[in-house]
């Protein structure tokens, strides 16, 4: 695979990349003012609507009751108080003392999205999403899943306001993630095992469009994450965007300024994009997604979109895309289940173009680590997802601390984390990974293969 | 909708003005390898297809039923590479005048460049592109340079598509308007439904001189019921498991079964 850029980020020295950002952003060169509420369908370059015709009107018919929703006081009221009242917002701002000291002692704030309701920062989206889906009359939401976080935090959403649910999920997925199979299950959903192409999360999302297709009439798509065709990444941005809200006004109550880092993992980009856009127009703000790094990118085998992908089309977006050099999709390769995905939303191909904000990848093993230094650290146990974003976050500290002005101390620097998830159900997966299971324990049968995702 | 110099508006028309719908076959290239398809290609030509449709075969099909998608899989574990597809048509293009378009998802078009793409198929001798994934909103590029290559561009229209868009993505095609008979995607059905008759009545009315109907039509019978208000039929999934279970004499003999049912005026 050939690696053209328009920009140099993945290959140069990290503190170059962040001299260059800060500058390109600092610049303004042909961009707008502002870079928040970004309406789409276009971000720079990226973004629109490759996608077929016959599903192009119920592109409109949603971009229309979205639209028509942010500007309509009662559906705003309703999103807040599901917010507060269900999914448990504001999420919290832990500091993490201790994990603060092994990334170079300057200040680390953990944005807990791990203590929402179902575990992560997905249920922002989805009860979003589920309220538009009732305001166009839709009584069937269908979703893609790969793990099983965004399939247990739709099948809520629809069990809490009575609408139908189908998830797809990859057929490999479905039997290493019995449990959470089991609980949308429980909560009323139909799991359909997607036994086509490569049987991953991509294929599971091919199958829900298709779906879609056939269904439209009273179905509508809940995509997890801030990709796809226009209006989904501006949409799903806007129902995460409170996490950059929250996190903006709490690390001032709490420090007195603004952050100088924020570090959030990429899979499509849904919880970086929301914790992103609370310091969009902050530049002295540095912003930092994580992708999964798998075996390094060096091995081929990753999902670091971004660093290593170039532009193409796939799933309704032109943005970076791991293809070959026929431009066939590639897959992707990470231990974590929610990074797995060999696309990115659009808003982020357009962040890292203009240099607002840097996308590096992080192993599998420093993702790891990092999982048990948390957990050792601060009592908390994060999804392998966040712990990409945990892993970055200890370099991003240490380079602060390198590089600090004269007469600064490390403590006077603060980076702030989003948490997007909690990690119990990856603990099969970290207890192989650490060889915790006894040996032919039943746990390590299932873990083994967890560990394959 | 331009007419200038389309070889797929030329195949429709003459099979207008023979009294019939224009017959247009699918086959997805490289399955079961490229010397498969160029045969079966020509087999479909000599059995009553007036045009014939090249899907390439892509990671990613999402309009694409299990049939389909089966072979496309099979082509590309198979080794299958997009540039075959230029092999592909010129095998076909070189033995026979019956015009070849070749179906599309738009990322391997992109990937390659879309000029690039364009000056090759026109060099094997390509009739254009069917862009099951590309719309007229996205597809500035490829407007340029089908004109500047003299090559097709199928749009699809479908029973949800607005009237706005109705005209534009007509104003947008050359050769014909490919109309989605039902919302769904490839795959047998026995019945194509009242939808596909109002998309076509649409398109008329919007200005399309040709719509060809696809999408599910897998029997004589049935490209007979189309054939009575659309310009062109298009089968795909039954020539693809025709293909699959008996090889090119079972496609040979489907085409000329299909190709009875192509009459406007049946007695
Ligand atoms: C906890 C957690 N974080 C992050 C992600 C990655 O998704 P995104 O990049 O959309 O935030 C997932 C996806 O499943 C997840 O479960």
């Amino acid at each position: 695979m050939t690696h053209q850029h328009t920009g140099g980020r993945a290959s140069e020295p990290a503190a170059e990349i962040d001299g260059d950002a800060a500058a390109a952003f600092l610049s303004h060169e042909g961009r707008p003012e502002s870079l928040r509420h970004a309406p789409g369908p276009y971000f720079g370059d990226y973004g629109g609507r490759w996608m077929p015709e016959s599903l192009i009107a119920a592109l409109d018919e949603l971009q229309e009751t979205f639209e028509a929703a942010k500007a309509d006081p009662e559906f705003t009221a309703q999103v807040a108080e599901l917010n507060a009242t269900y999914a448990g917002r504001p999420s919290l701002l832990t500091e993490a003392k201790s994990f603060a000291a092994h990334a170079g002692g300057v200040r680390v704030f953990l944005k807990r999205e791990d203590l929402n309701h179902t575990g992560s920062h997905k249920i922002n989206n989805v009860l979003g999403q589920a309220l538009l889906a009732k305001r166009m009359g839709k009584t069937r939401v269908i979703a893609e899943t790969g793990a099983g976080q965004h399939g247990v935090a739709s099948a809520t959403a629809a069990a809490l306001l009575g609408l139908e649910c189908v998830v797809y999920m990859g057929a490999e997925d479905t039997r290493r993630q019995a449990l959470n199979v089991a609980r949308m299950q429980l909560l009323g959903a139909e799991v359909i095992p997607v036994t086509n192409g490569s049987q991953t999360l991509k294929d599971a999302i091919n199958d829900a469009l298709r779906d879609w297709v056939a269904n439209v009439d009273t179905t509508h798509y809940l995509l997890g994450t801030a990709a796809g065709a226009h209006p989904f990444p501006a949409m799903v941005r806007y129902f995460h965007e409170v996490i950059g809200e929250e996190a903006r006004a709490q690390i001032l109550e709490q420090t007195g300024k603004l952050p100088d880092a924020v570090c959030a993992c990429v899979g499509g980009g849904s919880n970086a994009i929301g914790i992103f856009h609370g310091f969009l127009d902050d530049p002295s703000v540095r912003l930092y997604g994580f992708e999964a790094g798998g075996d390094g990118v060096e091995s081929g085998r990753h999902a670091a979109t971004i660093t290593l992908g170039r532009p193409g089309v796939l799933h309704g977006a032109r943005s970076y895309l791991m293809q070959d050099e026929y431009g066939q999709t590639m897959e992707s390769h990470s231990i974590s289940a929610g990074l797995d995905y060999p696309g990115v939303g659009p808003e982020h191909a357009y962040l890292a173009d203009i240099g607002r904000a840097s996308y590096e990848p992080v192993t599998d093993r420093e993702a790891m680590d990092a999982f048990k230094l948390l957990c050792r650290t601060e009592g908390i146990i994060p999804a392998i997802e966040t712990a990409h974003a945990l892993g970055g976050a200890l370099k991003v500290g240490q380079r602060l601390a390198a590089d600090l002005a004269p007469g600064e101390q490390p403590g006077d620097k603060v980076i702030i984390v989003n948490l997007s998830g909690r990690g119990d159900k990856d603990v099969a997966t970290a207890a192989e990974y650490f060889d915790l299971l006894p040996d032919d324990s039943a746990e390590q049968e299932i873990a083994k293969e967890g560990e394959q995702l | 909708m331009k007419t200038l110099s389309s070889k797929a508006a030329a195949a429709v028309e003459k099979a207008r003005s023979e009294g019939r719908a224009a017959l247009i076959g699918y086959l997805p290239a490289g399955f079961p390898d490229v010397p498969t398809t160029i045969e079966a290609a020509l087999a479909m030509a000599a059995n009553g297809v007036d045009l014939i449709e090249i899907g390439i075969p892509y990671s990613d099909p999402v309009m694409d039923g299990r049939v389909i998608q089966d072979a496309t899989v099979q082509a590309l574990a198979a080794g299958f590479t997009v540039p075959q597809i230029f092999d592909v048509v010129r095998g076909i293009t070189s033995a026979t005048d019956v015009p070849v378009l070749v179906m599309t998802y738009w990322n391997p078009v992109m990937r390659m460049g879309v000029r690039e793409f364009a000056s090759r198929l026109a060099e094997a001798g390509g009739a254009g592109l069917i862009t099951p994934d590309l719309i007229p909103d996205e597809a500035a590029e490829w407007m340029a340079v089908s004109d500047e290559f003299g090559l097709d561009r199928v749009f699809l229209v479908a029973p949800s598509t607005s009237p706005a868009r109705m005209r534009s993505t007509v104003e947008a095609s050359r050769g014909f308007v490919y109309g989605v008979s039902v919302m769904g995607i490839t795959g047998a059905r026995t019945s194509v439904g009242a939808a596909a008759r109002a998309v076509v009545d649409d398109a008329h009315a919007a200005g399309a001189e040709r719509v060809c109907v696809g999408l599910g039509v897998s029997s004589a019978a049935q490209v007979a019921e189309i054939a009575r208000y659309a310009d062109g039929v298009i089968v795909g999934t039954a020539l693809v498991a025709a293909l699959r279970d008996g090889g090119v004499p079972a496609v040979a003999a489907l085409c000329k079964d299909l190709s009875t049912g192509t009459g406007k005026n049946p007695s």
